[in-house]
């Protein structure tokens, strides 16, 4: 702050409190000419008279201390571009980087800085708390983790704060977000496989549209019964005859047999077509929908987010889900 | 009726009281000291009109869902503005700094959260999702009690005026430092962006507009 508006707070606000017990004195005087107490100071309506009381005593107390409490509380927490005995600050609001942001808290958290960021001492003290703790799981295998109910309990509510919104609260997931608790998955199910996948998020390479290239809406359709009889479904021979010579263009990515590029160890995302559990849906129409417009769904990077910590011990709720 | 004093000069108080103009004044001066003190000076502080290191200005695209979400009131249940408690900061990411917002208008911190803080939702979801969120929010959250906004998905933008917010927002931000690489002050957008807007958007559903605008939320502070 310029010195001019620090002159300019200071006196405002100074002026004003030496303002306020100025006021107060003054009214605190008789400036009538009637005296006080049980005289009338000649308005009457109704036959209710207004007298010419004092300021109560206790009001008038109460008045004087706020005054004295506002100098006490400015010594401890400044005023302007004083920072007060404490150094007192909420947050960092000049920074312009997390770098910043970081080297900040680090240079006020030192015992010497005279600075108190009051939401630094937060996180510094819940770190003093919870770190440990992390610390604790991060040094365990995710499988090791699975097997612990404490650290389950904290990986529920870490999922339920920041995957619900996708996978549902019960991690089953809904149409177009995977369901997390059955053994199936598109990016594998093995602990570190879970973590990539939530450190770093995951992209479908993306189903393209295929209705054009099918040769439009029968090739869909013909193509859909092939896939739906892949899980041993019952459907219109005939169409699902048609539908195989077409799969050829599937098989790049969804494998020769449907299996799913999982299983052909490609971490494109292309769902195994065999095990009749469908993202998208597996009624006739929502398989046709998908050939016909594409999918590809997206998983957010949450390492930024969370930190490592935090998402090793996700992975071992999620990975918890498929264990029997 | 006992002794009166209405017409006496003694009484001070009587003129204030019987005076609306003069009563008016102290008021006014009364109850602006508090902003003169804490809201003036912030005008004036370089803090808080220099962009954070990463703020990009958004595309037309992300303007015109930037209105849409003014004009669908999101604001009025949804805050842009992370305070620094670790308690929202677990939830919603590193707190708010004035640097991030340098380039609003207006505003749209909020002060009410019927839903969650939208400040970073930006990457934290996938596109499909916020399209299924934002046409039906409980097929994704079933406790959810925000309505859908089906609509979106099906109006979509002429882009006849967009040319003409992005020029505007050159002139609301003139004083604010944005500055090239070798400091010198740039407007928000150059005129192939302002001339360019209307074909960046035309065609474009609301919905589109709208999810560009909520991923775009919160990067600027890197």
């Amino acid at each position: 702050m310029s010195d001019f508006w620090n002159i300019w707070v200071w006196v405002l606000t100074l002026g004003s409190l030496v303002g306020c017990y100025l006021i107060l004195r003054w009214c605190l005087k008789n400036f009538t000419d009637v005296e006080e107490g049980d005289v009338s100071m000649g308005h009457s309506f109704d036959g209710i008279e207004e007298l010419n009381n004092p300021l109560p005593k206790w009001w008038s107390t109460f008045f004087l201390l706020t005054i004295i409490w506002a100098f006490g509380y400015i010594a401890f927490y400044g005023l302007g571009n004083w920072t007060g005995l404490l150094g007192w600050k909420s947050s960092n609001q000049g920074i312009l980087s997390l770098a910043e942001s970081k080297a900040k808290t680090a240079e006020y958290l030192a015992k010497d800085s005279g600075v108190l960021v009051q939401y630094d001492r937060e996180i510094a003290r819940a770190d003093e708390r919870y770190g440990p703790i992390f610390d604790a799981y991060a040094a365990r295998s995710i499988e090791d983790l699975a097997t612990d109910s404490e650290a389950l309990k904290i990986g529920q509510r870490l999922f339920i704060q920041n995957c619900s919104q996708c996978h549902g609260s019960d991690a089953r997931g809904t149409t177009g977000f995977p369901n997390l608790a059955d053994k199936a998955s598109l990016y594998g199910g093995s602990p570190e496989a879970i973590k990539t996948s939530i450190m770093h998020g995951r992209k479908a390479m993306g189903m393209m549209a295929w209705e054009g290239a099918l040769g439009g809406e029968q090739g869909v359709k013909e193509v859909a019964a092939y896939v739906i009889s892949l899980s041993g479904r019952s459907v219109n021979a005939e169409l699902a005859k048609a539908g195989k010579a077409n799969y050829g263009l599937c098989a790049g990515c969804h494998g020769s047999d449907g299996q799913g590029s999982l299983a052909l160890g490609l971490p494109m995302g292309a769902p195994n077509l065999t095990d009749n559990i469908w993202l998208y849906g597996g009624t006739q129409r929502a398989i046709e929908e998908s050939i016909r417009n594409g999918r590809a769904g997206v998983m957010p990077p949450w390492k930024e987010i969370l930190g490592e910590e935090k998402v090793h011990v996700i992975s071992a709720y999620v990975y918890s889900l498929s264990l029997d | 009726m006992k002794n009166t004093s209405q017409s006496s000069s003694k009484n001070k108080h009587e003129k204030v009281e019987k005076n609306v103009g003069l009563f008016f004044l102290f008021t006014v001066l009364a109850i602006s000291i508090g902003g003169l003190v804490e809201i003036t000076p912030l005008f004036f502080q370089k803090e808080l009109a220099t962009p954070v290191d990463n703020l990009k200005p958004y595309t037309a695209l992300q303007m015109e869902g930037r209105d849409i979400y003014i004009r669908e009131g999101c604001n009025n249940c949804h805050s842009q503005m992370i305070r620094p408690f670790r308690a929202e900061t677990e939830r919603y990411g590193h707190y708010s700094v004035a640097g991030e917002h340098v380039w609003e208008h207006p505003f749209l911190w909020g002060s009410k959260r019927t839903g969650p803080d939208l400040a970073r939702v930006g990457g934290r979801y996938s596109d499909d999702w916020h399209i299924a969120h934002l046409l039906d929010p409980r097929s994704v959250v079933p406790e959810s009690n925000m309505p859908s906004y089906k609509w979106l998905a099906t109006n979509t933008l002429d882009g006849e005026i967009t040319g003409k917010k992005l020029a505007t927002f050159n002139w609301l931000t003139r004083n604010r430092s944005h500055k090239d690489e070798n400091g010198n002050a740039i407007p928000l957008y150059s005129q192939a962006e302002i001339d360019g807007a209307a074909d960046a958007v035309k065609g474009k559903t609301e919905m589109e507009a709208l999810v560009a605008y909520l991923q775009s939320l919160g990067h600027a502070l890197k």
